[in-house]
C-alpha cells in the first residue's frame, strides 16, 4: 500500500515519476522498436526458413540452419578471413598508433602538423579510401607498383591476387584508423604526471626504461579501452573489402557480415542469414565478455 | 658543452627524417587524389612515374578548365542529390537525435522514478548489440512499414542513440543544480526548466554529440545501402560507390567525387576540431 502511495500522481514523488517517464519515453520506445524487436527478430528468423519474397510462410525448423553453418564452406572461410584480419591489424594498428603518438608528443615545432598529417586520413570515410586505394594497387597503372618500381620492386598483384588481397586491405585499414587511436594515445599520454618522469631520471632510468615502467602502465586502461574498441570494429570488416575486391579473388576477402549481407539481401535466405548473424553476435559478445573479464582481473 | 649538444642535435634530425617520412606515407595518397582530380586521365597515367604525380597540372596541360573533371562527375551521376540525401539523412538524425537522447540522459540523471536503474542498465546493455547483426531483421521491419527509399525509414530508426543518451547523463549529473531550484521556485515548468535553461547552458555536449552523429552518419555504410537503393534516394558513400563501377570508369572524375565527399567531413574537422577531440575524448574515457 505504502509503495503505491508514494507514486500516485497526486504527490510530488508521482509527479517526478511522471515527468521522468516523459522525458524518457520517446527514446525508450524507439530503442524498443528499432533495436530490442529487431534483435528479437534476428534471434526468431533463425530457427525459420523465412525467405522474403514469400514473407506469409514462415516455418519454424529448429536448429536447421544453426546446422548448415556447421557445413557451409562458405561460412567457415569467412569466419577464417575476418579472424586472420582481426588478429592482424588489432596488434599493428595499435603498434603504429602507439608509435605516432609518443612522436608526436615531443616537444617539436612542428609537432602540430605532424599530427594533423597522421590524423588526416580518419578525415576520409571508409568508402572514399577504398576507392582511392582501389586504384593506388591497380597491379597495372597503379600508383603503388609505380612507387615500387622506382626501388627496383617488380610489379605486385595486390587485390588481384588471393595471396595478397587481405594483407592489401589489412595495410590500407591500418593507414586509415591509426589517427585516430593515436589521438586517444595521445591525451593517455599527457595525463601522465611530469614528475615520475623526474624520479626515473633521478633513479637513473634511461628512455626504453622510462618507457616500460613510467609510459606503459600508465597508458594501461586507454591501450585495453582501445583493444576492446579496434577488435570489435575489425570484426565488422565489411565496407574495403565490398568495394575493393567483392570478397574475392577466390572468396580470399569474403569477412562474416559481407557474407550475412549476401545471404540474407541478395538471395533473399533471411532465415539463414539471421542464424548466422545470431551466431556472429555471440563471437562479439564472447570478446566482449571476455575482454571485460580481463580488464577486471588486470584491476583486481 | 659542445659535445653534449651534437648527440641532441643529430637525433633531432633524425626525429624530422623519421616523423616527415611518416608524413609523407600519411599524406600522399591524399595528394594525389587531389591533384589527380584537376587531371585528365592521360595525364594522371603520365603523371603517375613522377614526382608530378603529386603536382597540380600545369596550365598548359589543363583542357578546358581546372575542374573539368568536376563538372563532369556532377553531369553523369547525380552527385548533388547524394549530397543532399546525406545532409538530409544526418541532419535529419542530429536534430531528432539531440532532442529524444537530451531528454532522456536528463530524465536518468534527474528524476527518481520507478525502474530508472534497470531502464539505464537496459540502455547501456543495448550498446554491444552490433548494427550489423540487426540489419537484416529492421530492413523486414522498415519494408512492412512501407519506409523503404524515403527518408523516414533512414532516419528514424537511429534517431535513439544509446552512446548519446549515456553521455548527455554524464554531462548532466555534473550539472549544478541550484539553477533548476530557482526555476522552479519561479514556478517555471520542468519542461521550460529543461528547454529553456538546460538546453542553452549545455551546448558544449549538445555540440560534441552533434558531431559524434554526423561523422558517423555520414560514413555510414550499410544501412543506407539496403534501405536507400532507388538513384534518388542515394548517399553520397552509396553513390561514390555506383559511381566508381559506372563504365566508362573515369579516374579524374571519380577522384573528383571523392574529394567532394570528404570536403564536410574536413571542414568540420578545421573549425570544429575542439568539439571533435572533445568527443574523441570522450569515447576514450567513458568505457
Amino acid at each position: 500500500m505504502v509503495t503505491r502511495k508514494r507514486y500516485s500522481l497526486k504527490t510530488r514523488e508521482g509527479k517526478e515519476a511522471l515527468t521522468g517517464y516523459f522525458f524518457l519515453l520517446p527514446a525508450l520506445l524507439l530503442l524498443g522498436v528499432f533495436l530490442l524487436y529487431p534483435m528479437g527478430a534476428a534471434f526468431y528468423y533463425s530457427f525459420t526458413d523465412f525467405y522474403i519474397l514469400r514473407p506469409g510462410e514462415k516455418n519454424f525448423i529448429a536448429l536447421e540452419n544453426f546446422q548448415m553453418i556447421l557445413g557451409d564452406a562458405e561460412f567457415r572461410q569467412a569466419f577464417r578471413n575476418t579472424l586472420y584480419f582481426t588478429f592482424l591489424v588489432v596488434p599493428i594498428q595499435i603498434a603504429v598508433a602507439l608509435g605516432l603518438a609518443l612522436l608526436v608528443n615531443k616537444k617539436l615545432r612542428l609537432k602540430v602538423f605532424f599530427r594533423t598529417a597522421y590524423f588526416s586520413p580518419v578525415v576520409m570515410s571508409l568508402v572514399v579510401v577504398s576507392i582511392l586505394w582501389t586504384f593506388m594497387y591497380n597491379p597495372n597503372e597503379g600508383l603503388i607498383n609505380e612507387m615500387l618500381g622506382l626501388l627496383g620492386i617488380p610489379p605486385q598483384p595486390f587485390l588481384t591476387s588471393p595471396d595478397q588481397a587481405m594483407n592489401s586491405i589489412i595495410v590500407m585499414s591500418v593507414w586509415q584508423g591509426a589517427g585516430f587511436q593515436m589521438m586517444i594515445f595521445l591525451a593517455g599520454l599527457q595525463n601522465i604526471p611530469d614528475h615520475l618522469y623526474e624520479a626515473a631520471d633521478i633513479d637513473g632510468a634511461n628512455t626504453f626504461h622510462k618507457f616500460l615502467h613510467v609510459t606503459l602502465p600508465g597508458l594501461k586502461n586507454i591501450s585495453l579501452f582501445i583493444f576492446i574498441t579496434i577488435t570489435i570494429a575489425a570484426f565488422k570488416l565489411l565496407v574495403q573489402p565490398m568495394i575493393m575486391t567483392q570478397g574475392g579473388p577466390l572468396g580470399s576477402t569474403k569477412s562474416l557480415v559481407y557474407h550475412i549481407y549476401e545471404v540474407g539481401f541478395n538471395y533473399r535466405d533471411v532465415g539463414y542469414a539471421s542464424a548466422m548473424a545470431v551466431v556472429f553476435t555471440v563471437m562479439v559478445l564472447t570478446i566482449t565478455i571476455i575482454q571485460r573479464i580481463l580488464v577486471k582481473e588486470e584491476r583486481g | 658543452m659542445k659535445a653534449m649538444k651534437k648527440p641532441v642535435l643529430t637525433k633531432k634530425i633524425l626525429l624530422y627524417v623519421t616523423m616527415s617520412f611518416l608524413a609523407v606515407i600519411f599524406l600522399f595518397p591524399l595528394v594525389w587524389m587531389v591533384m589527380s582530380s584537376l587531371k585528365g586521365d592521360v595525364q594522371i597515367f603520365r603523371d603517375m612515374t613522377s614526382i608530378k604525380a603529386f603536382l597540380p597540372p600545369m596550365p598548359n596541360e589543363v583542357d578546358g578548365s581546372y575542374f573539368q573533371n568536376y563538372i563532369m562527375a556532377f553531369e553523369r551521376v547525380n552527385l548533388f542529390r547524394y549530397i543532399m540525401n546525406s545532409l538530409i539523412y544526418t541532419i535529419g538524425i542530429i536534430i531528432f537525435g539531440l532532442i529524444v537522447n537530451s531528454m532522456a540522459g536528463y530524465a536518468l540523471a534527474r528524476f527518481q522514478f520507478p525502474l530508472r536503474n534497470f531502464w539505464l542498465a537496459v540502455i547501456i546493455a543495448t550498446l554491444i548489440i552490433p548494427p550489423e547483426s540487426i540489419f537484416l531483421p529492421l530492413y523486414v521491419l522498415v519494408f512492412n512499414l512501407g519506409w523503404v527509399n524515403t527518408y523516414t525509414g533512414l532516419i528514424v530508426p537511429f534517431i535513439a542513440n544509446a552512446f548519446a543518451i549515456f553521455l548527455f547523463r554524464q554531462f548532466f549529473l555534473d550539472f549544478p543544480r541550484e539553477l533548476e531550484e530557482a526555476a522552479k521556485i519561479d514556478g517555471c515548468s520542468q519542461i521550460g526548466i529543461f528547454f529553456r535553461i538546460i538546453v542553452p547552458l549545455s551546448k558544449p555536449v549538445f555540440a560534441t554529440v552533434a558531431i559524434v552523429l554526423f561523422i558517423n552518419h555520414w560514413n555510414d555504410f550499410l544501412w543506407p545501402l539496403v534501405v536507400a537503393n532507388d538513384d534518388s534516394m542515394r548517399t553520397i558513400q552509396i553513390g561514390l560507390q555506383y559511381f566508381m563501377n559506372q563504365p566508362p570508369i573515369q579516374w579524374g572524375q571519380v577522384m573528383a567525387a571523392l574529394t567532394v565527399a570528404t570536403v564536410p567531413m574536413l571542414l568540420i574537422f578545421i573549425f570544429l576540431q575542439r568539439y571533435y577531440v572533445q568527443g574523441l575524448a570522450h569515447t576514450g574515457s567513458k568505457n
